[in-house]
């Protein structure tokens, strides 16, 4: 059973004046077939530790460590990352002009499943998975993410999360941007993953708004870099009613 | 009635209207080098060319002395001559635009003419090797197709040589003619001219421009049509590495009414001092109605130091036209589109390939010449490896 771990992580970017510290000490286990959610202000870290853990070159590890069943996955690349099992779905998806989403996803999929899928099973699958989510059959022919609408942005990040099935899925603010409908297909998309078993989930959001459909096993509250509060989906609740204020107060971000 | 509105190196817009074409070179066109001044670099037709590597090509120093070896491969029915400077098919595309093509067309010896008869459709192509041995040469290439002929020619250019040499296309009533001219020249190599196209009544003209090699390559691509209803399609691949200078002067002269041309030239470039320059100037004469244009450039620039130079110029003197239109824009291979790619597992030289190969597909795929675009795929991938690793 994958488990990733963190433990005391820190985390610096460089800023003007020298490096700057976001993550200061995050301690955190998700288990393969669990849901915790990450929530949290504006600037209290928690889209530095997904992109920490996917391995985004801005950011430097100061200490700490990050293990998937025991691998160290700090020492690991970016694409060794995906390969090992971490998926991040990002917030600001990028545009890659030249590149068709079928070719990407193909080629993504090669990469990380360690042969290239028989074309027959792969082309159903993929129409299938792109229909759940109410993707236009026209996307796969488009440049990745070129011209995609944010709610476009974010079904085809769940698209590559249905298709490359990882062991560990970080969804980063996959919420924000999304209006009800789209939050819903969004939704309904992580949670067949989900309930396949198979996947660790750690689902960062500023808002209570997308735990109505997804619901998490744990809930961590985000201050100042590291996690201020633990505790079960009544933390959620709470936080619904009363907000981050309590958080912020005691020591927030500069 | 023109306005003018400048034109930048990234610009992106419908219509916009540059520098009359005239006023930016530095003399009125001319068979003859004597009429040319020598440039010192700073003409606007200049001004991107590092004179000093041009071996002499623009300032009268450069001497023949042999080392350039031609070999035309023809299908059945194509005559193939060498003809002295006396011959009077040469010529009539059009006059040499700056000194460097003036200097070659003064200073060839013999002349290469490549006729396909009229009403000939060829299944082969005709292909034109072009093979430099280290020495300094001045050429001279026509290519003539008959009335309703039907022809593709590739001119292959390959090795080490300082070349300035000329090609003329001449296409007649409703022919068609496919020319693909390939630089994969040592790098090393100095190569200069202009590619005339003389498109006739109802003709349609495609030239494919691939340069990849070359110390330094000054291309000038240009299009006159000489009736009514020609057609004129431009492309061009461009792969620019470390230290080399490559420059693409195109040049539309719609001055007959009911003609078309479409333009894509597209470049990557990498590493350092690697400048790649493009100029795409269309003139839509008063008397051009019924023209429709569209040019595009595109740049990929892979990693820093590289340079690009991209100025598209449209000049429009009637409003009485279907289309005219053009794009430039220069890309940057980012960190961030490396990241997402590998955060799909996709690892880094995978990574940059999908991008480069993407980037050029559809230009690629215009060749309609199975060996050839093999050929390009397999270059494109070996430079990529160079930048890799």
């Amino acid at each position: 059973m994958a488990t990733l771990e963190i433990h005391d992580l820190h985390v610096s970017v460089d800023a003007e004046g020298g490096p700057r510290e976001i993550l200061r000490g995050v301690d955190l286990t998700v288990k393969q077939g669990e849901t915790h959610a990450i929530m949290g202000p504006n600037g209290s870290g928690k889209s530095t530790l997904a992109y920490s853990l996917a391995g985004h070159p801005k950011y430097t590890v100061t200490g700490g460590t990050v293990t998937l069943d025991g691998e160290d996955v700090l020492a690991m690349s970016v694409d060794e990352r995906a390969r090992a099992g971490v998926f991040l779905a990002m917030q600001y998806p990028v545009e890659v002009p030249g590149v068709s989403v079928s070719n990407f996803l193909r080629t993504s999929a090669t990469a990380i499943r360690g042969e290239a899928p028989k074309l027959r099973t792969w082309v159903k699958e993929v129409k299938e998975a792109m229909e759940r989510l109410q993707i236009d059959p026209s996307f796969a022919e488009r440049n990745v993410n070129e011209g995609f609408s944010g709610g476009e942005k974010k079904r085809h990040e769940i698209l590559q999360l249905e298709l490359l099935k990882p062991a560990i899925a970080i969804l980063d603010e996959t919420d924000s941007g999304l209006d009800v409908d789209a939050l819903r297909v969004v939704s309904e998309g992580v949670n067949r993953v989900r309930e396949s078993g198979q996947v660790g989930t750690l689902l960062i959001t500023h808002y209570t708004r997308i735990l109505r459909y997804i619901k998490p096993d744990h809930v961590h509250v985000f201050a100042a870099g590291r996690i201020a509060e633990s505790g079960g989906p009544e933390l959620a609740d709470k936080l619904e009613e009363e907000g981050y204020e309590a958080y912020v107060k005691g020591g927030a971000s500069e | 009635m023109a306005e003018t509105i400048p034109a930048g190196s990234t610009t992106d817009g419908v219509i916009q209207v540059g520098q009359p074409t005239d006023a930016r070179v530095s003399a009125p066109a001319s068979y003859d080098v004597a009429d040319f001044p020598v440039p010192h670099g700073r003409e606007e037709d200049w001004r991107f060319t590092p004179l000093e590597r041009l071996r002499g090509l623009h300032d009268g120093t450069a001497v023949a002395d042999g080392g350039v070896k031609v070999e035309v491969t023809a299908p059945e029915g194509v005559t193939v001559e060498t003809v002295g400077r006396d011959d009077a098919r040469l010529g009539r595309a059009g006059k040499p635009v700056d000194r460097v093509a003036a200097q070659a067309y003064s200073s060839f010896e013999k002349a290469s003419v490549v006729s396909v008869p009229k009403e000939t459709v060829l299944t082969e192509p005709v292909r034109i090797s072009v093979r430099g041995e280290g020495g300094t040469a001045f050429g001279h290439q026509v290519v003539e197709v008959g009335a309703f002929a039907e022809a593709v020619v590739v001119i292959d250019h390959t090795g080490d040589a300082t070349l300035a040499a000329n090609v003329e296309y001449l296409i007649g009533d409703g022919a068609k003619l496919t020319v693909v001219s390939v630089q994969d020249w040592d790098d090393t190599a100095v190569h200069a001219g202009q590619h005339t196209a003389l498109v006739g009544r109802d003709a349609t003209f495609k030239s494919v421009v691939v340069t990849f090699g070359g110390d330094l390559v000054r291309l000038h691509p240009r299009v006159v049509y000489g009736a009514p209803g020609g057609e004129a399609e431009l492309y061009g691949v461009y792969f620019t590495d470390n230290g080399q200078h490559q420059e693409h002067r195109l040049f539309i002269d719609h001055d007959t009414p009911h003609c078309r041309s479409n333009v894509a030239y597209k470049g990557a470039l990498q590493g350092k001092e690697a400048h790649a320059v493009w100029i795409g100037d269309v003139l839509i004469r008063a008397a051009a109605e019924g023209t429709d244009t569209y040019e595009l450039n595109r740049n990929l620039v892979l990693t820093d130091g590289a340079r690009v130079d991209s100025v598209p110029n449209l000049e429009i003197e009637t409003g009485e036209i279907v289309g005219a239109g053009h794009a430039s824009a220069t890309g940057r291979f980012e960190d961030e589109q490396l990241f997402y790619l590998m955060a799909r597992g996709i690892p880094a030289d995978e990574a940059r390939r999908l991008v480069v190969r993407g980037f050029f597909a559809e230009l690629v795929q215009q060749i309609g010449i199975p060996d050839l675009e093999e050929r390009l795929i397999a270059k494109i991938e070996a430079e990529l490896e160079a930048s890799v690793g």
